[in-house]
């Protein structure tokens, strides 16, 4: 497809253009009750970065990390700690230092990757994880000396305006995850992106075409970090309204291990359809707990359910589609196409020779 | 500052018999990791799974100790079976990651599945062993340490012994050896992989259920025992994936050091540095000698 905006093609634009109505103009439009935005969207979106931030040390550059969650704390009280301390920096300002803060901290914990793989690194990023959240718990320093263990989140405000009704912070929520998603797909598509997936499909032979991968894999780990940070920073200050280290537990980890890979790994769109499964499967199981069953199941036999499905979908994805829903949409679209085109058009049109 | 030493001496053997724990499920990655090159994610939720069935069939269903054993050790080859069947067949030209991808699905079932069986509150497992220090090494040694710990101690060594001479001795040691070395091959001399699959996944069961029982006296049968199984992955690290020796020197390093440093360097940070120092000690093995101290050099070719 020829790019007509810069190296977007016509098809990048109308989908972005979509998105943007969709997301501005009709659901603030038609969705009016509060629960959908405090208890769905704005998760949705936070959760989504995060994930993207999973995506590419995972999906693109081929790193097993398990520590997303660990940086998501990073971000979030290192976000505290620059409202509370530097006010001069305002919201936007501390968003950003705290995402590059959490991008230290992948930096540092990414390090192993320069020598381990698979498991091995696993391992690796658990550290991150376990000792991130052991910093903050034992430093009172990091939580402004509060006993309780649950700080209240300050109220954003930005330019002198405060965010704080649940649109307002879903709008917060939007720009960010819009912009960096938009920088996460420019990267994805450009050299950066090109030679994460070169690593990720064979690092020795991407070192030996000159790739350098202390470069390429710090690069992505601290990319990723610092997604996770922002992400984690918007969680805490617009979904939980609270600080608390337990909420960024190994838990979180693996949901957002599971985000990325049951969404579909090395897509960005992925990200989005993994995180919008796993935050509202749980939501329509309850429903059906508590519509067709009148409660009759026990809450927790209903969250077993929930985890035995996910394991479940995991192995069946492992086995049939290894690419995630991300991929069964492609197929699906690609189905829709072939249908529609061999009706109206004789002979086959590959999509391959589409120019 | 003979009491210090002593003191030194009891956090040390207290760490090294603790360590014996992380070593119990250890070797059951160990097993499987040797004969299949999977790592299995699910070992920490077999532990959990397999102990809580042993608990379920004691105390909801009445069932005597040892037959309550017998069937929890059944369950896990029905598990064992289950998953050879449907998981790993389908997944057996799979990348490795794949797979080690679809044994973290296999814990998350599990999990679920224990807990909506046999509920999520904390239950009592009484192996008939108090975990209290034992009066005759207290009064003749003057060193305090736990019985439990002990018995875990014994139940590891009688394991590596037998696990040992099985793998070494046996014609089915031999055949596993072989699938661990190269599947194709060993399935084109005639070696039954699907028995050799099942064989070592139930004994990976079986593994998991004597660590869970040893975990469970300690800690109670609870969810906790998930995240507690997760400490043996730096023990594996330090030991290297494919040794049981490796898989029990490593558990005794990790104890050792953990209590260690949490004796005496611990509360200079607070206390609780057990929850990440396993897993920093295992960065810096990995940055020195990343096969492990008893694993295979790994080498990787274009």
């Amino acid at each position: 497809m020829k790019p007509i905006f810069m190296t977007y093609t016509k098809k990048d634009l109308i989908n972005l253009a979509v998105c943007m109505v969709l997301s501005v103009l009709i659901i603030p439009t038609f969705i009016k009750t509060e629960y959908w935005y405090t208890s769905i969207l704005i998760p949705w979106l936070c959760l989504a970065l995060a994930t993207i931030g999973q995506q590419i040390v995972m999906g693109y550059t081929g790193q097993l990390a398990l520590g997303a969650a660990g940086f998501m704390a990073a971000g979030a009280f290192a976000m505290f700690n620059l409202i509370l301390r530097v006010p001069d920096l305002g919201f936007v300002g501390s968003l950003i230092v705290s995402g590059l803060i959490a991008a230290a901290f992948g930096i540092l914990f990414g390090l192993p990757s320069l020598k381990v793989r698979g498991i091995y690194l696993m391992v690796a990023t658990l550290a991150s994880q376990f000792f991130i959240i052991w910093m903050i718990d034992k430093f009172g320093w990091f939580k402004n000396y509060d006993s309780s263990g649950i700080i209240t989140a300050q109220d954003i405000v930005i330019l002198g305006k405060p965010f704080t009704t649940p649109l307002a912070m879903y709008f917060v929520c939007l720009a960010v995850t819009t912009i960096l998603t938009l920088l996460a797909m420019n990267m994805a598509r450009g050299s950066t992106g090109r030679n994460w997936m070169a690593v990720r499909d064979m690092d020795i032979a991407a070192e030996s075409m000159g790739v350098s991968l202390l470069r390429t894999k710090v690069q992505a780990f601290a990319i990723s970090a610092f997604y996770c940070g922002v992400a984690g920073a918007l969680f805490a200050f617009c979904y939980l309204k609270s600080l608390e280290p337990v909420a960024f537990d190994i838990k979180l980890s693996f949901k957002i291990l599971f985000m990325c890979i049951l969404g579909g790994l090395g897509t960005i769109n992925g990200a989005f359809i993994g995180a919008a499964f796993i935050l509202l499967f749980p939501v329509l199981l309850n429903a059906i707990g508590n519509n067709v069953f009148h409660g009759a199941i026990d809450a927790t036999i209903i969250s077993s359910i929930e985890q035995v499905i996910f394991g479940l979908l995991m192995i069946i994805f492992m086995i049939y589609e290894p690419l995630g829903m991300a991929k069964l949409w492609e197929n699906l679209k690609q189905s829709m196409k072939s249908k529609l085109s061999s009706s109206g058009i004789k002979g086959v049109k590959s999509p391959v020779f589409k120019k | 500052m003979a009491n210090e030493l002593l003191f030194f001496m009891e956090v040390l053997v207290g760490g090294l018999l603790a360590g014996t724990m992380y070593s119990l499920v250890a070797l059951g990655f160990v097993l499987i990791f040797k004969a299949s090159a999977t790592f299995n994610f699910s070992q920490g939720a077999m532990v959990f799974f397999s102990v809580l069935a042993f608990c379920g069939f004691m105390q909801d269903f009445n069932i005597p100790f040892v037959l309550a054993f017998i069937l929890a050790a059944f369950l896990m080859v029905v598990v064992g079976l289950c998953t050879e069947r449907l998981v790993l067949r389908p997944l057996m030209n799979a990348s490795e990651d794949t797979v080690l991808m679809a044994t973290i699905g296999l814990g998350y079932v599990l999990e679920g599945l224990a807990q909506a069986a046999w509920g999520v509150e904390v239950r009592r497992l009484d192996l008939g062993i108090g975990d209290f220090p034992v009066p005759w090494i207290a009064d003749n040694l003057k060193l305090f340490i736990s019985a439990l710990d002990i018995t875990a101690g014994l139940v590891a060594a009688i394991m590596i012994i037998g696990l040992f001479l099985l793998f070494k001795y046996t014609k089915i040691g031999l055949g596993l050896r072989a699938v661990a070395d190269d599947a194709g091959a060993a399935s084109s001399i005639g070696i039954p992989l699907k028995h050799i699959m099942l064989l070592v996944w139930s004994a990976a069961g079986v593994v998991a259920l004597v660590a869970g029982c040893m975990w469970g006296a300690r800690a109670g049968v609870q969810f906790a025992l998930v995240d507690l199984a997760l400490k043996a992955l730096p023990v594996l690290i330090i030991g290297g994936f494919s040794s049981i020796p490796g898989a029990i020197i490593g558990g005794l390093i990790i104890g050792a050091v953990e209590k260690i440093l949490e004796v005496y360097i611990g509360p200079f940070f607070g206390g609780a540095i057990e929850g990440w120092a396993p897993y920093v000690l295992a960065i810096f093995f990995l940055l020195y000698r990343p096969e492990g101290l008893f694993g295979e050099k790994i080498i990787r070719r274009v």
